[in-house]
């Protein structure tokens, strides 16, 4: 694997599974005193980052660094971007100073699979506009792997929210699926996709009707900065009918799991007691998000070996 | 286990160095070493050796390295509670992230690394070939990372020579000179198919 752009550059379902297990391994030395291994000693990641996403872009840096890479960051808010310079001189900029890998977050959905067009470097895409986010889709199956696992052939997971604007759930469904799951979509008419052909999904409009059935409720961020137009009344309404409430939790199954990709709008699609509550794996995605990252560095730089 | 040149049945990769190079053409057996009960004194001398060597066996630890050595580090134990009466503990190390070949060739973790407190104690590492070294130097790297052991010592099942690096044996059950050509495969009950053995491959049709 050269560049890991979507979550269909898994060829088949043991390739998403060989790469969970290798997170194993990394977990593990998350885990030690001395949370850094020698693996990557000597080569460079960059991270790209065209929008602001500092959880994203910390755990990549700090996957890298438990590598033993050098990391660079490379900041839009002070670059020449600002300047003026496109993204394929950027691109160019930063592979003269020589780099072994790309960590691109951009706007633009198919930003991440330009990049890796122009580089000879390894590109990672860490979001691009509404398209993809594979490296969340992977900590998102690890973590939840990781409780009711090791398969999750049969398991019922509800998407709920902002699906339309959401590369979380895009990357998700696909991962999923891959994995033997059973998705369904909930949320309003105007937050869903029009078209759902080919999403091996099924949909439905009430979030009541869904949550007792289902053993995992993926709460999507309300993302305010892509909504832009008026697709529900208010956040107050969005809360009450979509968002997941102590009072709706109490009607899930007792080992209904929660997990939501972060940064958390409390109040408005989770709320802040559902959040902290022990059947909340928000805080594990994150963590596993270091040790996933770590994986897919490695397997981009280090496991597959250029014969030189 | 990793730095020699392993082709199939068994998953490991060829060596870095000298072990690396690409041989054209089939391999054949051309010798078999050891059989089952050669293999079996061989680890009980090593095992007395341990013991002997370290005044009693109450400080040591016995880390194997995937994937043979892991399971021949739970026979020295076994062999060492045996005649002893004392159970060590047992460790299995993994040190794909530590080889120095990362990037050269394809690397993968052979397993979970679970090694008891080291601080304080006598680590033997135990390992099935010993080749050119690289090896055994990532797992010191690997180890020293853990902790902090009183002393740290080497066994293996095989010496087989071509060292690329300034590392020896402490504990040794056969000095087994060998071509750089040639592939020295240690099978055990543990891990592969078969009866215990230890076995010479090398390019078919004469001395290589």
């Amino acid at each position: 694997m050269k560049h890991l752009l979507s979550v269909d550059d898994f060829a088949d379902r043991p390739a998403i599974e060989a790469m969970l297990d290798l997170t194993e391994r990394f977990v593990a030395v998350s885990r030690r005193e001395i949370r850094k291994v020698p693996a990557l000693r000597g080569r460079t990641v960059v991270s790209l980052f065209f929008e602001e996403s500092t959880r994203t872009r910390l755990s990549f840096e700090t996957a890298a660094k438990r590598l033993s890479a050098d990391v660079m960051t490379f900041s839009v808010a002070s670059s020449s971007v600002k300047k003026g310079e496109s993204l394929l001189d950027t691109v160019r900029t930063i592979e003269a100073m020589g780099v072994d890998a790309v960590v691109v977050r951009h706007s633009a959905a198919g930003a991440a699979a330009r990049v890796a067009s122009w580089t000879g470097a390894s590109v990672v895409n860490a979001g691009d506009g509404r398209h993809e986010h594979p490296t969340q889709a992977l900590l998102d199956a690890y973590t939840l792997r990781s409780h009711r696992g090791p398969s999750l052939d049969g398991c019922r997971v509800a998407i709920v929210g902002d699906v339309r604007n959401s590369r979380v759930a895009r990357s998700d469904v696909k991962m999923f699926h891959a994995l033997g799951c059973e998705i369904t979509l909930v949320g309003p008419p105007t937050l869903l996709p029009e078209r759902l052909g080919g999403w091996p999904v099924t949909v439905a409009h009430d979030l009541d009707e869904v949550c007792g059935e289902v053993d995992v409720l993926y709460m999507l961020r309300i993302q305010r900065e892509r909504i832009d137009q008026a697709c529900f009344p208010s956040l107050r309404e969005y809360a009450s009918r979509w968002g997941l409430t102590p009072a709706r939790m109490a009607r899930c199954k007792p080992d209904t799991l929660v997990m939501h990709p972060g940064p958390m709008n409390r109040g408005i699609e989770i709320a802040a007691e559902v959040a902290d509550s022990a059947r909340s794996l928000v805080a594990e995605q994150v963590a596993n998000g270091v040790a996933v990252r770590m994986a897919v560095l490695w397997t981009l730089l280090g496991a597959g070996g250029t014969v030189v | 286990m990793t730095a020699r040149p392993q082709p199939a049945p068994t998953s490991d990769p060829p060596g870095p160095g000298a072990g690396g190079v690409v041989r054209p053409g089939p391999v054949v057996l051309r010798s078999r070493v050891f059989d089952a009960d050669t293999l079996r004194r061989a680890v009980a001398r090593i095992a007395h050796e341990i013991v002997e060597r370290n005044h009693g066996a109450g400080h040591v630890v016995l880390v194997g390295l995937y994937t043979r050595g892991v399971a021949l580090a739970r026979r020295l134990a076994a062999a060492i509670a045996g005649f002893e009466g004392v159970e060590v503990p047992v460790g299995a190390l993994d040190v794909a992230f530590y080889r120095d070949d990362i990037g050269l060739r394809p690397v993968a973790p052979l397993g979970p690394t679970e090694v008891p407190d080291v601080s304080g104690r006598v680590v033997v590492l135990v390992d099935d070939v010993l080749f050119t070294g690289r090896t055994a130097r990532a797992a010191l790297d690997a180890l020293l990372e853990l902790g902090r052991p009183r002393a740290v010592q080497l066994a293996v099942l095989v010496d087989r020579g071509h060292r690329e690096l300034p590392i020896r044996a402490d504990y040794v059950g056969k000095n087994l000179p060998t071509k750089v050509t040639e592939d020295v495969r240690v099978r055990l009950a543990e891990t592969d198919d078969g009866p215990d053995g230890v076995e010479i491959w090398g390019p078919e049709g004469g001395e290589g």
